[in-house]
C-alpha cells in the first residue's frame, strides 16, 4: 500500500475578478522509503502541491477536489488537531523560504527545543541534545555555540540547514523538500541529499524533493513527476526521464542546463515564459512556446497517456519519438 | 574625474569582519587553567581579505555555506562597516562615509539579495516597485509610457505583465526573485552584486536571467561581482573566480585557468562535487575531518583540518596569497612548496 496517495488534486486561488486553477488534476502515488521528484518552472505549483498536501493553503487558496491519503487516511476527514499532530510528527515540510519555518526573535535552540516539546514529553536538556544531534548530522560546525543565534545571525545556507535540521527533529515518516538545497554549496549539499539518500534507504523514510535542479534529482529520486502551468505533463522513472525525456518541455528544461552549452555563450532557453494562470492558452498549454507544435496542440488538451516507459501529455509524442530516434541512427 | 581613470571599479584591501556573539554575562566567564576569565567570543566572518573587481568583468565568488561571502558582498556595498580595512570604489575610499556621502555610490551600485523572499517590498505592487526606478530614469516619460517600459521588463524577466498589480506574496519564489532582478536592472547600475541571483530560479528561467544579465554586461559595461555555488553558471559567466574558504581567500584566477588547472586543494574539492545528470548517485571528494567554525578560527590554514596534503606546518602558519606563473593567486603552503601542484 502506498504511504501518500494524491488523486485528482485540484486547488484554486479566488481572486477578486475570477477563479485561478493552480492545480489542475495531480494524482501520484508514494510508498514508503520512495523517493519522488518534482520538477518544472517556476510558478508550475510545485510549492503549492507541497502546500496542499499538508493543507496549509491560506486564503485565497483552497482544494476544490481531489482526494488525499495518508497512510490509509483522508486527510480531508480529519480534524485539525489531528492535522496539527500529522504534521512535524509524521510529515515534515522543508520550506522554500526558512523563514516559514524559523521565528526571527526565538534563538535556534529555542525554536528546536519548542518543536520538540510540542509533539514529546521530554525535558529542556534532552530535547537540547537532541537538537545538538540533529544540527551536526545536517553539517552545522559548532552546534553547541549555535543554539543561542538568532536566525539572521546566520547565514543563508545555515539557516537552511537549520530548518532541514528542525524537520528531521521529529523523525518523520514523509519529509517533503521544497528546494532544500538552493542556498548551499555543491559539497554542503552533497553531504545533505546523502544524509536524505540515507533516511530514504535505512529508515525508509518516503521523500517528494521539490527542484528545479535536474541533477540533483537525477542523484536523489526514483521516480520524477514534471509539472508545467499546474498539469503534471510528463512522470515515469527518473532515469527515463532524464536519459530520454518524450514531452517537448522536458526536453527544453534538459537543453537549458548550462553543462550543455558552451561556456560564455547564450544558453538555450525555452523560447517564451510559462504563462500566467489567468492566462493560460486553450489546448495544450506549452503550445505557443513548442517548437512541435501544430494544429491540433492550438485546439484540444492532450491527455495523459502511457507511452514508451513514461506517461506524457502531448499529442505529437509519437511522431517526435519517431524523429528522434531516426536522428540518434543517422548519429 | 578619478572614476573613469582607474581600472579597478573596486578595490577590497585587508578587508576584516568580526560579529561580536551576544551572550549573557555567565556564559562569557570561562575557568580555564585554574583562573577565572571572561572571554568575549566574535564570528571571525571575513579575514584579511584583498581582491580588486576590474570594470566591466563579471568576479564571480564560490565557496562554502557561512564561509563569509555575502558578508563580504555587504562590506562592499557598504551595508555593513568592516572592523578593519578599506573598501575604494574607483580609487575613492568609500567605507568610512555617512550615509549622505554614501548616497552617489549607492544610485551606482545595486545589490540582489540571496533570499528572494526578502528582497522585495510586501507593501507595494509589483508595478509600485518597477515604476520608481522606470521614473527617476526617464522623468519626461508620460504615464503609459512608464506602464510600457515596466511591461515590458516583466516580459524581459519572464513575469506576465498582466500580473503588474499583484503583491510579491502571491508569485512564487523563483517569480519574486526574477522581479529583484529586473528591478534592479531597471535602476541602470554601474556595479551589481547579485547574492545567488538565481539559485532559487529553474533551469530555464536561469538561463533566461543569465542571458539577460550577460546582455547587460556586454551592452552597458555592467561590472558583476556575482556571488554563486553553481560552477556551471560561474563557468559562464564570471570571467575570474575567488574561492573562499572559512572567510579566507583560497584562490583567485581566470575563470578558464582556474577550472582547467584548479591549485587549492579545496578548490579541488568542490570541483569534484557538480551534481551531473549522467549520476545515478551522489558523488563527489568528501571531505573528511572535522569543520571549523570561525568562532574559534584555526591559527594556520583555515583548511588544515580537512587537507590531504596538510602537514605541520599548515597547523602552525597561515599560508598567504601567492602568484603563481599562470596568474593565479593561490593561498596554500603546498602549492607553495611544490608539494602539490
Ligand atoms: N496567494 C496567491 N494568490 C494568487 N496566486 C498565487 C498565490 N500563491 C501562489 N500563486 C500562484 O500559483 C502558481 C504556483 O505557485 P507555486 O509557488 O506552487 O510555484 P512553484 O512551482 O513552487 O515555483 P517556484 O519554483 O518559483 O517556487 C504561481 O503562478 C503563483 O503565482
Ligand atoms: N549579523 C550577524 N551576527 C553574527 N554573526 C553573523 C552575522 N551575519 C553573519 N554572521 C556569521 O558570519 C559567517 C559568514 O556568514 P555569511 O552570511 O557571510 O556566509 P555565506 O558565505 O554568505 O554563506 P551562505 O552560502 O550559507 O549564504 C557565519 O558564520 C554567520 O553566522
Ligand atoms: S501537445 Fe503539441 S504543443 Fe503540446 S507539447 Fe506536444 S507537440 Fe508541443
Ligand atoms: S596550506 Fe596546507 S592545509 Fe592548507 S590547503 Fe595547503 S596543504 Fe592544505
Ligand atoms: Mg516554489
Ligand atoms: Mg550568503
Amino acid at each position: 500500500m502506498s504511504l501518500l496517495s494524491v488523486r485528482d488534486l485540484v486547488v484554486k486561488f479566488a481572486m477578486r475578478h475570477q477563479t485561478l486553477t493552480a492545480l489542475d488534476h495531480i494524482s501520484f502515488e508514494l510508498a514508503q522509503g520512495e523517493r519522488l521528484g518534482i520538477v518544472g518552472e517556476s510558478g508550475a505549483g510545485k510549492s503549492i502541491t507541497g502546500f496542499a498536501i499538508l493543507n496549509l493553503l491560506s486564503q485565497p487558496g483552497f482544494i476544490a477536489g481531489g482526494k488525499i491519503m495518508f497512510d490509509g487516511k483522508d486527510m480531508a476527514a480529519l480534524s485539525s488537531e489531528e492535522i496539527r499532530l500529522i504534521r512535524g510528527d509524521r510529515i515534515a515540510m522543508i520550506f522554500q523560504d526558512p523563514m516559514v519555518t524559523l521565528n526571527p526573535v526565538l534563538t535556534i535552540g529555542e525554536q528546536m527545543v519548542e518543536t520538540l516539546q510540542a509533539h514529546r514529553n521530554i525535558s529542556r536538556s534532552d530535547a537540547e541534545k537532541i537538537a545538538i544531534v540533529k544540527l551536526r548530522e545536517v553539517y552545522i560546525p559548532a552546534p553547541e555555540e549555535r543554539l543561542s543565534q538568532y536566525p539572521h545571525e546566520l547565514s543563508g545556507g545555515m539557516r537552511q540547514r537549520i530548518i532541514i535540521a528542525i524537520a528531521l527533529l521529529l523523525d518523520p515518516q514523509l519529509i517533503i523538500a521544497d528546494e532544500p538545497t538552493t542556498a548551499l554549496d555543491v559539497t554542503i549539499q552533497a553531504d545533505i541529499m546523502e544524509l536524505l539518500l540515507e533516511l530514504c534507504q535505512n529508515n525508509k523514510v518516503s521523500l517528494i524533493l521539490i527542484t528545479h535542479d535536474l541533477g540533483v534529482v537525477s542523484q536523489m529520486t526514483e521516480r520524477t513527476l514534471v509539472m508545467y502551468a499546474g498539469k503534471i505533463i510528463e512522470s515515469g522513472k527518473t532515469r527515463e526521464i532524464v536519459n530520454d525525456p518524450q514531452h517537448p518541455y522536458t526536453q527544453g528544461l534538459i537543453n537549458a542546463l548550462p553543462q550543455q552549452t558552451v561556456a560564455g555563450h547564450r544558453l538555450k532557453q525555452i523560447p517564451g515564459n510559462m504563462p500566467g494562470l489567468g492566462s493560460l492558452p486553450p489546448g495544450c498549454a506549452f503550445h505557443p512556446r513548442c517548437d512541435f507544435a501544430t494544429d491540433i496542440c492550438k485546439k484540444s488538451v492532450p491527455e495523459f497517456v502511457s507511452f514508451a516507459d513514461v506517461k506524457v501529455a502531448c499529442h505529437e509524442v509519437a511522431r517526435l519519438h519517431k524523429t528522434k530516434k531516426a536522428e540518434a541512427k543517422d548519429g | 574625474m578619478v572614476d573613469s581613470i582607474a581600472p579597478d571599479l573596486i578595490e577590497v584591501k585587508n578587508l576584516e569582519k568580526r560579529f561580536a556573539l551576544d551572550e549573557g554575562f555567565l556564559e562569557t566567564v570561562k575557568f580555564r587553567g585554574g583562573k577565572i576569565l571572561r572571554e568575549k567570543r566574535e564570528v571571525h566572518a571575513v579575514n584579511n581579505v584583498s581582491l580588486n573587481i576590474v570594470r566591466g568583468e563579471a568576479l564571480c565568488v564560490v565557496g562554502e555555506s557561512g564561509c563569509g561571502k555575502s558578508t563580504l558582498a555587504r562590506l562592499v556595498v557598504g551595508l555593513l562597516k568592516p572592523s578593519a580595512g578599506q573598501v575604494l570604489y574607483g580609487g575613492t575610499r568609500i567605507d568610512n562615509l555617512s550615509a549622505k556621502d554614501m548616497l552617489p555610490y549607492r544610485r551606482k551600485m545595486q545589490m540582489i539579495f540571496q533570499n528572494p523572499y526578502a528582497s522585495l517590498n510586501a507593501r507595494m505592487s509589483i508595478e509600485q516597485a518597477l515604476m520608481e526606478p522606470v521614473k527617476v530614469h526617464n522623468p519626461r516619460l508620460s504615464r503609459a509610457e512608464i506602464f510600457d517600459k515596466v511591461a515590458e521588463v516583466m516580459q524581459a524577466v519572464g513575469v506576465d505583465p498582466s500580473w503588474a498589480k499583484r503583491y510579491p506574496h502571491e508569485f512564487s519564489g523563483g517569480q519574486r526573485q526574477r522581479i529583484a532582478i529586473a528591478r534592479a536592472l531597471t535602476m541602470d547600475p554601474e556595479f551589481v552584486i547579485a547574492d545567488e541571483p538565481i539559485s532559487a530560479l529553474d533551469v530555464s528561467i536561469q538561463a533566461q536571467v543569465l542571458n539577460l544579465m550577460l546582455e547587460a554586461k556586454d551592452q552597458r559595461g555592467l561590472t558583476y561581482l556575482f556571488i554563486t555555488h553553481d560552477l556551471s553558471v560561474v563557468q559562464h559567466f564570471g570571467t575570474r573566480v575567488a574561492v573562499f574558504y572559512l572567510g579566507s581567500l583560497c584562490e583567485l584566477a581566470d575563470t578558464k585557468t582556474l577550472f582547467d588547472t584548479p591549485k587549492h586543494p579545496y578548490t579541488q574539492a568542490l570541483l569534484s562535487a557538480v551534481p551531473k545528470l549522467s549520476d545515478e548517485a551522489p558523488s563527489h571528494i568528501r571531505l573528511k575531518g572535522e569543520i571549523p567554525t570561525p568562532i574559534n578560527l584555526p591559527p594556520g590554514c583555515p583548511f588544515e583540518s580537512r587537507c590531504v596534503h596538510a602537514n605541520a606546518r599548515c597547523l602552525a602558519e597561515h599560508p598567504a596569497p601567492l602568484q603563481k606563473p599562470d596568474g593565479a593567486i593561490v593561498a596554500c603552503h603546498a602549492v607553495e612548496e611544490g608539494r602539490i601542484d
